[in-house]
């Protein structure tokens, strides 16, 4: 196996980044965040009469509603032309000429946009957590600032999707079809299957195993992470009673958000340097 | 030093059922400029990536400067090469300092280096453009500064004077005569067969996923035996008066154009009929021996 040289990874990365500040892409879903963020921490409960700042559970429970659309279409917009981008515009070739390795490559792409990504959550939401930190205890700073965590978990796993779906793509109009797939499977379509699944067997057969399927889509485990850190946010959902309680556990789920960064990426790797 | 820089044994490559590259054994010497020429679809732009790493093999070996390209010391043997892409294709948002600082980080070799091999390539005005505003010509010869960084032993060129005027054609010929009297070695691909026959030391043929032939041009010539062209000025009754003193020997063609007079004939009967021509005396203006052209052997062996 060859050896992997940090440097390699670090230049790629550094260019994948600088090339996102430049043209603007982290300032704008930076904005992005931000003006949702803030519209919904202070609008959020207009439909019941009341304008402004209420709660960070709700505000949370608000945005996460947002983030797990927002977000994984954002990574995957990021990503899905990584590697197939360069290979269709002619410099992948000239690339793999160079004294970097293929797996140097994509982890190096994988970080530059990942490291895009994180600031662009991290500044997004940071300034939506300045701003309402004056009306925050620190118990609701220290949930906000687990929000963000998962939020930049969500993003770097649908970016490691992306990132596969790049390597397998053998276009750009393909991958870009392969990303909205994607989204739509995992932000749409995969709670209705469960859920029409459980409808049809009328919650008879395999329901223990519901709450199990839901770590395999990465928008449902940041969901259920924010939900269970939430006192009043897990009694508005009412799943506290249903989920088991092994699979409750913040550092458990972090760990399965993990796993998606890791797998698809380990996939993307292995299928590119064949 | 090693006797020979690049070395191919036995080399295919098979994409599914086609068999693209057919057993090509392949020798290149330290400082030689190598010619690799064919049509499209001949396997020529498939040994071109195998010797660059670019896609595996499927039986053979391939070693550069004698180690294999993607082999343990793969660092150190890709740090020797250099490799200018056809159609190169880089950043546009960079401009085109930074998009050697960017190839010279990657290849550990110092930024203070970019500036110089700008000047050589005759883009040190155009450094702090972006690549974007750059003609075809000046992202040409922005990839050929890139292949050049770290001062590589060993060249890759594919069709390297795409998009560039006679003017910078003509500069990128200079540089490679400087490089080569350095000691480099290069390897480059053309279909302008005319812009390289007088540059190449060697070449080789490839037709089908095979080399058919390798060698100097010259050597080349002989070996397909194809007939000279002999051009003769002279006064009024030239063609009578050539005809008949070169009767009996093997000429393929007598043809006037204006002043001028064409004969075909053979490599044997050169001599022949150069002695037989001097008896005209006064009669002739003005004789040139015409070579066959490198299109000539090509297609010679092509047919």
């Amino acid at each position: 196996m060859l050896s992997i040289d940090f440097r390699q990874i670090g230049i790629i990365a550094s260019k994948e980044f600088w090339d996102r500040i430049r043209n603007r892409w982290v300032l704008a879903v930076a904005l992005v965040f931000t003006v949702f963020a803030l519209v919904i921490a202070y609008f959020g409960s207009a439909q019941q009469g009341a304008i402004g700042f209420r709660s960070i559970d709700v505000t949370i429970a608000s945005l996460v509603s947002l983030v797990i659309y927002l977000i994984p279409l954002i990574a995957l917009i990021l990503g899905f032309d990584a590697i197939v981008g360069e290979r269709e515009r002619g410099s992948l070739d000239l690339l793999l000429t160079l004294p970097i390795t293929r797996r140097e490559l994509i982890l190096g792409k994988y970080a530059g946009l990942a490291g895009a990504l994180g600031f662009s959550t991290i500044v997004g939401f940071g300034a939506v957590g300045v701003i309402l930190s004056p009306s925050l205890t620190l118990n609701a700073l220290f949930h906000y600032a687990g929000f963000m965590g998962s939020a930049l978990l969500l993003g770097f796993a649908f970016l490691s999707l992306a990132v596969m779906l790049s390597v397998f793509a053998s276009d750009r109009t393909r991958a870009s079809g392969l990303a909205i797939g994607t989204w739509f499977f995992f932000v749409l379509v995969f709670d209705l299957l469960l859920l029409g699944a459980l409808v049809i067997t009328a919650g008879e057969y395999g329901g223990a195993i519901f709450p199990y399927l839901l770590l395999l889509n990465p928008a449902d485990v940041f969901r259920v992470l924010n939900v269970f850190s939430l006192d009043e946010v897990r009694t508005l959902y009412g799943l506290a009673t249903v989920f088991p309680e092994a699979l409750s556990n913040p550092a458990t789920l972090g760990g399965v958000m993990l796993a998606w960064i890791v797998a698809p990426l380990a996939v993307a790797i292995w299928r590119f340097e064949r | 030093m090693a006797s020979t820089i690049v070395e191919a044994h036995g080399v295919t490559k098979n994409f599914g059922s086609i068999q693209a590259v057919k057993g090509i054994d392949l020798s290149i010497a330290p400082g030689e400029l190598f010619g690799l020429i064919g049509h499209n679809g001949a396997g020529k732009s498939t040994l071109f990536k195998m010797m660059l790493g670019l896609i595996p093999i499927t039986s053979g070996q391939i070693h550069l400067d004698g180690e294999p390209i993607s082999g343990p010391r793969f660092r150190e043997t890709r740090r020797k090469i250099g490799y200018l892409p056809e159609n190169v294709v880089l950043y546009d948002n960079l401009t085109g300092l930074e998009t050697l600082h960017f190839f010279a980080d990657l290849k550990a070799v110092a930024r203070r280096e970019c500036a110089g091999l700008l000047d050589k390539v005759g883009l040190t005005a155009a450094a702090g453009r972006r690549v974007r505003e750059y003609s075809k010509g000046m992202r040409q010869r922005l990839g050929f500064a890139q292949a050049l960084l770290g001062t590589p032993r060993l060249l890759f060129l594919d069709e390297p004077t795409t998009g560039l005027d006679p003017g910078a054609i003509r500069d990128f010929y200079r540089i490679l005569r400087e490089l080569k009297n350095d000691g480099v070695t290069m390897v480059l691909t053309s279909h302008i067969l005319a812009e390289i026959q007088e540059r190449v030391d060697r070449l080789a043929i490839m037709e089908d996923g095979r080399i058919r032939a390798t060698g100097t041009v010259q050597a080349l010539r002989e070996a397909m035996n194809l007939p000279l062209t002999l051009e003769i000025a002279g006064g009024a009754g030239l063609g009578e008066q050539v005809a008949r003193v070169l009767e009996g020997l093997a000429i393929e063609a007598i043809e006037e154009s204006g002043s001028l007079l064409h004969i075909r004939l053979s490599r044997d009967a050169k001599m022949p009929a150069l002695t037989r021509l001097a008896t005209l005396g006064e009669t002739l203006r003005d004789l040139h021996v015409r070579e066959p052209s490198l299109e000539d052997v090509f297609f010679g062996y092509r047919a």
